[in-house]
């Protein structure tokens, strides 16, 4: 079974008596550990799609199935509850919660979400910190890394909880040329090492490369 | 719990000038109150012991509708000796009450030989009269040669400061008192100037004093009467407790016309002081909710400030999967650490203003009274009263933002600039 199955799902967008579909009849399905792109021009839709897929947001028809539950009819508890536990997310500005040292970044999910105990904590972000090679970096905090750094710690992040699916809007928009690679490389290894399925959106076309499928939107229509 | 104040104490110091300035104006405020109260509450305290323990005492037992005419102090309306029987029977029965000593209070007229003037008077019976008011005697001067301890003696009596300087009396001098008794027949006795009482707020503030016995051989008294039984407690906090259950003791009194036969009376109801207690508790009250307001609109300032700045924070704390609770719960804490933190600091200023208040005594006037010192003293209870108030004036305050902040959609939220 796909862990992400679209069934015919479209988003419109209403400012005031203007409606505009971001998404229109898009059906799809993502397996496990894919390592899946969504590429397009600005405004084609591919956000709206992460978002959709990654349960921040309800489609305005269809259904979307993530992990076998339907996440479209979640209340706003649900929805948070269901991300917790399986979506991991990495974000452009990469979104590093600035009080907090790399390693308490990491920290986080596990404290706030997942309730772990310390012991356990401290070796499941220890672990993910060496995948991610910033353990000589944990106690800094975010306004002292590169943005290639922020973007690992970020990474690390997302995949501490070991969750199925980690979204990724537009990883490397902040990034150079050789972070953006890194970057992605790093993505590509922590699913072949987790078995996480990546999902994330680019316009950049050297990490379209990257990705072992891509799909392309056009006016929130797949082509 | 203890993450979300580590974050909660972090998320404040990254705004550390605003976070000083809240905090120093909530400071400011729990200091004042701290120090307004302690002033306040020791003058109130110190007036109300020097009315009560000096001159009024706690508690009065009259005959029925004797103080709505006090003005004219009635001689008519007395305790005889059978009634005095019957309060000293309900009063001995009670463990609460310390003391107690009759007292009768008459307008007479003093001669010097060559001037009269009119004094009021407080007949008493000297040793129980220092157990009921124990300060009674530090209002009064004596003579150097007389012996300590030694109040007032038949034949005596003790005249205001005041009528003194006016009369040109002096201790040792001797004078005519004269007086109306009920009937209306006039006597007159002499006496001797014993001592000089200074004056305190209040109409029985400028009483002479006398001894019992001899108010009762000028007032023609065949049987021995009085006019009120003072009263004092173990413990003046149980003023309330100890007023209403002998109040509804001598309500089983009757009499002849089926009325109660006795009025009991505390304090507060025979001092004009007590309406200026008041106002003092009025103006602690306002001061305290000038402070409440102080800290609703500073820590609602700073929080709504907080959430607006950190959107995108929240946001990503959402689409993480933070529960809109917990969310809740991290702007909760930071309201909640900015109140307490302002608490600790307002406290151990206020209290250190307190102990230095206490060195460098503040004297001041009141009335005809001068160098009365304040000591002021903060209660424990009225400390933690302040504190609490202020924690939950700061969760209150929170309340609104934390719970906007709770509410933002994650999309929204990641896409606000």
């Amino acid at each position: 079974m796909a862990l992400v199955q679209i069934e015919n799902i479209s988003k419109i967008y209403k400012t005031g008596d203007v409606e505009v579909a971001a998404l229109s009849n898009i059906n799809l399905s993502i397996e496990k550990s894919a390592f899946v792109s969504f590429v397009g021009p600005s405004g084609s839709g591919k956000t709206t799609m992460l978002n959709m897929i990654g349960c921040l947001d309800k489609p305005s028809s269809g259904q979307i199935l993530v992990d076998g539950k339907q996440v479209g009819s979640f209340d706003r508890k649900q929805r948070a509850a269901f991300r917790g536990d399986v979506v991991g997310f990495i974000f452009q500005s990469f979104n590093l919660f600035p009080v907090l040292t790399a390693y308490e970044n990491i920290e986080y999910p596990l404290v706030m979400i997942k309730n772990e105990p310390v012991e356990k904590r401290k070796e499941m972000i220890l672990s993910v910190l060496d995948s991610v090679g910033m353990l000589n970096q944990k106690d800094k905090f975010p306004d002292q890394l590169s943005g290639g750094q922020k973007q690992r710690i970020a990474v690390a992040r997302a995949l501490v909880t070991q969750p199925k699916l980690v979204m990724a809007d537009e990883p490397t928009a902040n990034l150079d040329k050789a972070s953006s690679i890194n970057v992605i490389r790093l993505m590509r290894d922590m699913k072949d090492k987790f078995g996480t399925t990546f999902i994330f959106s680019t316009h950049d076309p050297r990490i379209m490369e990257e990705a072992e499928i891509t799909h392309t939107l056009v006016d929130g229509k797949l082509s | 719990m203890y993450r979300i104040f580590t974050i909660a104490f972090r998320n404040l110091l990254r705004y550390k000038r605003r976070t000083m300035l809240t905090s120093l104006l909530i400071t400011l405020g729990i200091v004042l109150v701290i120090l307004f109260s302690g002033l306040a509450g020791s003058f109130k305290t110190m007036m109300i012991g020097q009315i009560t323990d000096s001159n009024l005492s706690q508690m009065q037992i009259h005959k029925r509708g004797y103080v709505s005419s006090i003005d004219t102090m009635p001689l008519h309306l007395t305790l005889d000796a059978k009634r005095y029987k019957k309060i000293e029977g309900l009063l001995s029965n009670n463990s609460e009450i310390k003391a107690w000593a009759p007292r009768i209070k008459l307008n007479a007229m003093l001669s010097n030989f060559t001037e009269t003037t009119n004094i009021r008077l407080n007949a008493i019976n000297p040793e129980k009269e220092v157990l009921v008011c124990p300060d009674v005697a530090t209002r009064m001067t004596f003579d150097e040669k007389r012996e300590p301890g030694m109040l007032l003696n038949k034949g005596e009596v003790i005249i205001p400061d005041k009528l003194a300087k006016g009369m040109k009396l002096k201790i040792g001098d001797a004078i005519v008192l004269v007086a109306n008794n009920k009937d209306g027949s006039v006597n007159g006795l002499n006496f001797k100037v014993a001592g000089i009482i200074e004056s305190i707020l209040g109409p029985q503030g400028k009483e002479g004093y006398m001894h019992i016995k001899d108010a009762q051989e000028l007032l023609r008294m065949d049987k021995p009467e009085m006019i009120e039984v003072a009263i004092r407690l173990h413990d003046f906090d149980k003023l309330g407790k100890v007023y209403a259950d002998i109040s509804s003791k001598l309500a089983e009194f009757i009499n002849k016309k089926g009325m109660p036969e006795f009025e009991i009376h505390t304090w507060d109801k025979l001092s004009p002081f007590s309406n200026i207690a008041k106002m003092i508790d009025f103006m602690t009250i306002t001061m305290k909710i000038i402070m409440i307001a102080i800290v609703l609109i500073s820590i609602l300032n700073v929080m709504m400030m907080s959430v607006y700045e950190r959107v995108r924070e929240i946001g990503t704390m959402s689409a993480i999967g933070t529960a809109p609770s917990r969310i809740m719960g991290l702007f909760l804490a930071e309201g909640l650490l900015l109140g307490l933190i302002s608490t600790i600091i307002g406290n151990v200023i206020g209290l250190a203003g307190i102990f230095v208040l206490n060195i460098y005594k503040i004297s001041f006037a009141f009335g005809r009274q001068d160098n009365l010192l304040l000591a002021p003293t903060v209660n424990i209870t009225e400390l933690l009263w302040v504190s609490c108030i202020v924690l939950l004036i700061s969760v209150f305050a929170s309340l609104q933002p934390a719970y906007k902040a709770s509410r933002m959609e994650p999309v929204d939220a990641l896409g606000h600039v």
